[in-house]
């Protein structure tokens, strides 16, 4: 709330911390335009800080259902053929990406 | 009883004056004429869909019809799947996507008899209101070219609109279907959340997104209802009933029932005057029919649009965090490790509109701001509601302009995302609340369709429908046609 209640607009620095956790990299005029047009839409925002919601239930589905549940039985699942057909990089039924672990391989 | 309709297609079927297979022939070319024109299909399964046509005459000349949507062809928006054709949602991220699944809506409209043309236009990712921010470029308003069709549904709305299909499906996060059928002049229903199943659509905000139809009138979007709605376990806040009877509603009788007309979407936060005009116009109508009108508040409007913005942004970037150029998708070439993949990968395949979205709604989950930003609009989605439990106690459903203006020009907003924003006040309650909302044509204001709103309580879509037909029966708005239609 501190931060909220002297200034709202989003700094540079915020813009690149935020792509960051998003696995976003933003290029110098993108930053900028993030920036600016964040900074915008947080200071509309910002109007929700005058409505009072002390002691009001968040609502998170407009719908409440009890979460269902099924009978604990196996059932077909998606052919793994296709399952890795969309790979960008398979070998057999497995997904190839770069390597994660430094060192030697063992 | 034209073609361009699906009650006309339905007619001309079972008058034997056409057959499925000629409907989805000139259905074909009329795609890859205007279709291609106004931008509005991005894909055509042409011989896939001449196949099912062909089975569909078929089954009608062995008298076994399996729905009123036997026969007609209909495209999908470009984020429901389908087993062996593309989904891309608009986006480079999913250009080179091919389902391995059948989705719900694929399922149910094939075993409705009906034949899935293609794939529709969209904003990338469904975040948009005008369907600009589209990989395959923008779709155009079949009234006017130079306008937008708002979206982010618009190649779906145009489909109908220009008489491409008789039907098409979109889906609604706030105001994505209701808005675009506004614009181009046809009937557009979002249903009740979890009254149809999110099976194979690609996530957007899941707390809000749902699917709906397209079509001309509100008996043909009973029709498409009925033969899509129902329980799915596959779809986890799918709703337990089965799917409602929906035509027999339709009665055209709406004597004694309650209109509420909210002060804050005609005078407070109103739409500009030829739009409401257009609309007050609209319910004189039903009150020469016999509703009552009654004032009714909703005291938290000014707040919907933030409220929805937050929740949907922040929805949208967890959502979009499986996009990473693993197991599907866009993939950058040349990484040197895994984190550079990720980062690539989703900064070279997703849009600017895209991007901004994941990065808002990243800002408000992030420690510090969670409480103030994101937890506060749960807490404000609850006043929302709240109003909107008040207000149906002294009203049936609750009418007002679908969007505050009429179709404007392509590229008129792309530069000022909160203007553009805040556009969409009239129809994000609805998401926030989960009700069932229906545009649907009710005169026009610069040369340019304006729709009319309703909105009903909770898996109440008979008493929306019927208040829609009753007025579509008393008015010819829904004839209206664009320039250059077949």
């Amino acid at each position: 709330m501190l931060a909220l209640c002297a200034m709202s607009r989003i700094t540079r620095e915020d813009v690149e911390r935020t792509a960051d956790l998003a696995r976003l990299s933003l290029s110098k005029d993108e930053i900028e335009a993030m920036t600016h047009e964040l900074g915008q839409i947080l200071d509309h925002v910002e109007q929700l800080q005058a409505l009072d919601t002390e002691g009001i239930e968040p609502t998170a589905h407009a719908i409440p259902l009890a979460t269902p549940l099924r009978p604990d039985r196996a059932s077909p699942g998606i052919d793994p053929d296709l399952a890795v057909a969309n790979a960008p990089a398979s070998d057999g039924h497995a997904f190839v990406v770069p390597k994660v672990i430094d060192g030697e391989e063992g | 009883m034209k073609l361009e309709s699906l009650e006309g297609q339905r007619a001309a079927l079972d008058a034997s004056e056409v057959s499925s297979v000629e409907l989805v022939e000139s259905a074909l070319v009329r795609a890859e004429g205007a279709g291609a024109d106004l931008g509005a299909i991005v894909g055509l399964r042409a011989e896939a869909a001449l196949a099912a046509a062909a089975g569909s005459d078929a089954r009608r000349r062995a008298g076994e019809l399996r729905s009123p949507l036997e026969g007609a062809p209909v495209v999908l928006k470009d984020n429901m799947v389908q087993k062996g054709e593309p989904t891309t949602c608009a986006s480079r991220i999913l250009e080179s996507f091919v389902s391995p699944y059948d989705g719900a809506m694929a399922e149910r409209l094939e075993a409705a008899g009906a034949i899935i043309l293609g794939r529709a236009n969209m904003d990338e990712f469904a975040m948009g209101s005008t369907t600009e921010n589209s990989t395959f470029g923008p779709a155009r308003n079949p009234w006017d070219t130079s306008r937008t069709t708002g979206g982010s549904s618009g190649g779906s709305a145009v489909a109908v609109s220009a008489g491409i299909t008789g039907f098409s499906l979109g889906s609604d996060t706030g105001g994505s279907i209701r808005q675009p059928a506004s614009f181009c002049g046809v009937v557009g229903m979002k249903p009740t959340y979890g009254r149809v199943s999110r099976w194979g659509l690609v996530a957007f905000a899941s707390s809000l997104d749902q699917i709906g139809p397209f079509t001309h009138s509100a008996r043909e979007a009973a029709w498409v209802l009925e033969a899509i709605a129902g329980h799915d376990p596959r779809d986890s806040t799918s709703l337990p009933e089965p799917a409602p009877a929906l035509e027999s509603a339709l009665t055209g009788d709406v004597k004694g029932l309650r209109i509420g007309l909210p002060r804050e979407y005609f005078v407070d936060q109103g739409a500009e005057p030829g739009v409401v005009e257009a609309v007050r116009g609209a319910v004189s109508e039903l009150e020469s029919a016999g509703a009552k009108v009654v004032e009714v508040a909703l005291p938290h409007t000014p707040y919907v649009v933030s409220t929805y913005y937050l929740v949907a942004t922040a929805e949208a970037s967890s959502n979009l965090a499986r996009f990473d150029g693993v197991r599907y998708g866009r993939r950058a070439e040349n990484v040197k490790d895994l984190d550079e993949m990720y980062r690539r990968s989703r900064s070279e395949g997703f849009g600017r509109e895209v991007k901004r979205r994941i990065l808002l709604g990243t800002y408000v989950l992030s420690a510090g701001y969670f409480d103030a930003y994101y937890r506060k609009a749960q807490q404000v989605r609850t006043l929302v509601r709240g109003d909107f439990d008040r207000a149906f106690e002294a009203c049936d459903v609750i009418v007002g302009p679908t969007y505050p203006e009429v179709a404007f020009p392509i590229g008129a907003r792309m530069d000022d995302p909160v203007s553009l924003y805040l556009g969409d006040i009239y129809t994000v309650s609805a998401n926030l609340a989960g009700l069932p909302g229906i545009s649907v044509p009710c005169g026009q204001h610069q040369g340019m369709p304006v729709g009319m709103q309703i909105l009903g309580r909770p898996l109440d879509e008979a008493t929306l429908l019927r208040v829609a037909d009753a007025f579509q029966r008393r008015t010819d708005h829904h004839e209206h046609r664009p320039p250059g239609s077949p």
